[in-house]
């Protein structure tokens, strides 16, 4: 069953007089527990595309339904609370907040429930355990290395439960080894907690570790491999 | 962790930036509460004097004195209820720091005019029937050690002693109670008559000003003009007011206090403000991709910009009543010293109140722009910054 579903996806810039076309006639169903691997040069639309079924942008035109929900026409605030529910965010470069604690950057995405504070403190307690990272919970961010602040990253977006992980370049700023660790972890996610991943990569063997692997080129999505 | 722990974390994200902040906002709020404290001082004494009685003055100078012979002529006119005089003693006692108003006076025709003042029957009999008796407030008391029985060494200089000579010694027979409010009338007082057979014979008879209380204040300014009237044409003319407004024009001579204060005071809270909104915004700039990540993880525009106001509002909040705080410590260790002066040197609740108002709305004036800016911040534009 689809959980991701995009039909007729057009997405333009414009800067100016200047018009450029991201995305082009994207039409896209991803499964339910899928882990699927987004291909492309630079500039090929893989992030916009990425955005666009997190619910962080809009397309110029076509459908996005995440999850059942249609994203098109929703507005700020309840695309705000949709995200909050469904869509987990890893980043290239981890973008945690560097003043609060490991602990403290897992809780965020927390202090939008109407969770307790036993019960948030509980979840992040867990999630910072699926990653490996439970001793490290009073750590700030620029007391971690690359793969650490990844992980603590990891386990803010599994920490308020969402079906779907976005990923954009996990391992773009990591070591081969640290990179596997991750792609390892994101795979547990993926097979053990039934995490659908969607993940941003350029490098093959980070692609490897997916189910299927989807090219896009000059906004179109030009190949599909299982 | 709650929300109020991730705005205070953000607060503090640059120590040292914020501290600096911080103590720029605090001495502001210092200055604030204690020159307001300073202008309310003086507004007191305005608020106390009564519109019940009139203060007759020398027309051309305060400092011209007027003969005691002017009491009994006032005192027949119709639609005077009471009358008594005072006179600016000047004098240090022991050197120029110790500053209080003297006044020689006739003891109980003074308190019977100052009701509010509050005296026992056994202090104002003592110093009734004490030829160099004097009475101080208790606060004065207080402040200088003075015990009852005490001989108080004043050296005159604007009034000599009829032998040449500079000292006068006062014995102490009794205190009074001012409430708090005496303003200008919180003095040093002693007995009239011994001032005035003491000192030089040339300078005897004279006061330096008549206190009149009227039967109806609704005729005060009547009775202010016929007294005026009565000595138009003497040697010593008169000008006459309400005593509320001799003390405004006493304290206008000073300088119009509350101006002055409200222009220091504009200067630097607009230095403040322009201080705190240029960190704000160099704070919002540095933490966009940041902004982005919260609106990405799920907090909405109106949150993140709250988030931003908080720090703000909490910014300045923090610094307004560390700045008040600290001004409260310096009046209760500097009230006593300038009590005598004052009157009361406190800060009032409304200071206080007002204080925190103006460091939550500076707060908000500060943060309303950086919380719009983040209120519009797109997340794709952001998250590549």
């Amino acid at each position: 069953m689809a959980i991701v579903s995009l039909k007729g996806i057009d997405k333009v810039y414009t800067k100016g007089r200047e018009t450029v076309e991201v995305l082009e006639g994207i039409d896209l169903e991803i499964d339910e527990g899928d882990f699927v691997a987004l291909m492309g040069p630079s500039g090929s639309g893989k992030t916009t595309l990425l955005n666009l079924i997190g619910g962080i942008d809009q397309p110029t035109r076509g459908s996005v339904v995440v999850g059942g929900q249609q994203l098109v026409g929703l507005s700020s605030n309840k695309l705000a609370k949709w995200r909050s529910e469904n869509i987990g965010f890893i980043f290239q470069s981890y973008n945690l907040l560097p003043v609060l604690t490991a602990q403290r950057n897992v809780a965020l995405p927390l202090l939008l429930t109407k969770l307790s504070a036993a019960q948030r403190r509980r979840r992040t307690e867990v999630a910072l355990q699926i990653v490996g990272l439970e001793d490290r919970a009073k750590h700030k961010p620029g007391e971690l290395s690359g793969g650490q602040q990844q992980r603590v990253a990891i386990a803010r977006a599994i920490v308020a439960d969402p079906a779907v992980l976005i990923c954009d370049e996990p391992t773009g700023d990591l070591d081969r080894d640290t990179a596997n660790e991750i792609l390892d972890l994101l795979e547990i996610l993926n097979k053990d907690y039934g995490k659908t991943i969607i993940m941003v990569t350029h490098d093959p063997k980070a692609a490897s570790h997916a189910h299927h692997i989807l090219e896009l080129d000059k906004g179109q999505l030009v190949k599909q491999v299982a | 962790m709650n929300k109020f722990s991730l705005i205070w974390s953000n607060l503090f994200r640059r120590k040292v930036r914020t501290f600096l902040i911080l103590f720029s906002v605090l001495v502001a709020f210092l200055l604030f509460a204690l020159l307001r404290t300073v202008a309310g001082a003086f507004e007191v004494g305005i608020d106390f004097a009564g519109v019940d009685r009139l203060n007759v003055s020398p027309k051309y100078s305060i400092i011209d004195p007027l003969p005691i012979t002017h009491l009994n002529e006032i005192d027949r006119l119709e639609g005077v209820a009471s009358i008594t005089h005072q006179t600016w003693f000047g004098g240090t006692y022991q050197g120029l720091n110790n500053f209080f108003p003297k006044f020689p006076v006739n003891p109980r025709a003074y308190f019977a005019m100052y009701s509010e003042f509050e005296i026992s029957d056994v202090h104002l009999e003592a110093f009734a029937n004490s030829r160099t008796g004097a009475v101080v407030p208790e606060s004065m008391a207080r402040q200088y050690d003075w015990q009852v029985g005490d001989r108080i060494p004043i050296e005159g200089d604007i009034w000599l002693m009829a032998d040449g000579g500079k000292l006068w010694e006062f014995d102490l027979v009794g205190t009074y109670t001012t409430g708090g409010e005496a303003g200008l009338s919180s003095a040093f007082l002693f007995n009239y008559d011994y001032f005035d057979e003491a000192r030089v014979e040339q300078t005897q008879g004279l006061v330096g000003w008549f206190t009149v209380k009227v039967a109806n204040p609704d005729e005060a300014a009547a009775l202010a003009a016929e007294i005026d009237a009565l000595f138009e044409n003497s040697m010593n003319p008169t000008r006459s007011a309400t005593e509320a407004e001799f003390t405004r024009q006493f304290a206008s001579q000073v300088g119009d206090i509350g101006l002055m204060m409200n222009g220091i005071l504009s200067a630097v809270f607009f230095t403040i403000l322009l201080l705190t909104a240029n960190t704000m915004m160099q704070t919002f700039r540095e933490r966009i991709p940041e902004l982005a990540v919260l609106k990405t993880v799920g907090f909405t525009d109106v949150a993140v910009s709250l988030l931003i106001m908080s720090e703000s509002i909490l910014l300045c909040a923090l610094g307004g009543a560390l700045g008040i705080g600290l001004a409260i410590l310096v009046s209760d260790a500097i009230g006593p010293q300038v009590e005598a002066f004052f009157g009361t040197f406190r800060l009032s609740t409304a200071t206080i109140g007002t204080g925190m108002a103006i460091a939550v709305l500076l707060g908000i004036v500060v943060g309303l722009f950086p919380a719009l800016s983040a209120n519009r911040l797109q997340i794709v534009d952001a998250l590549r910054k």
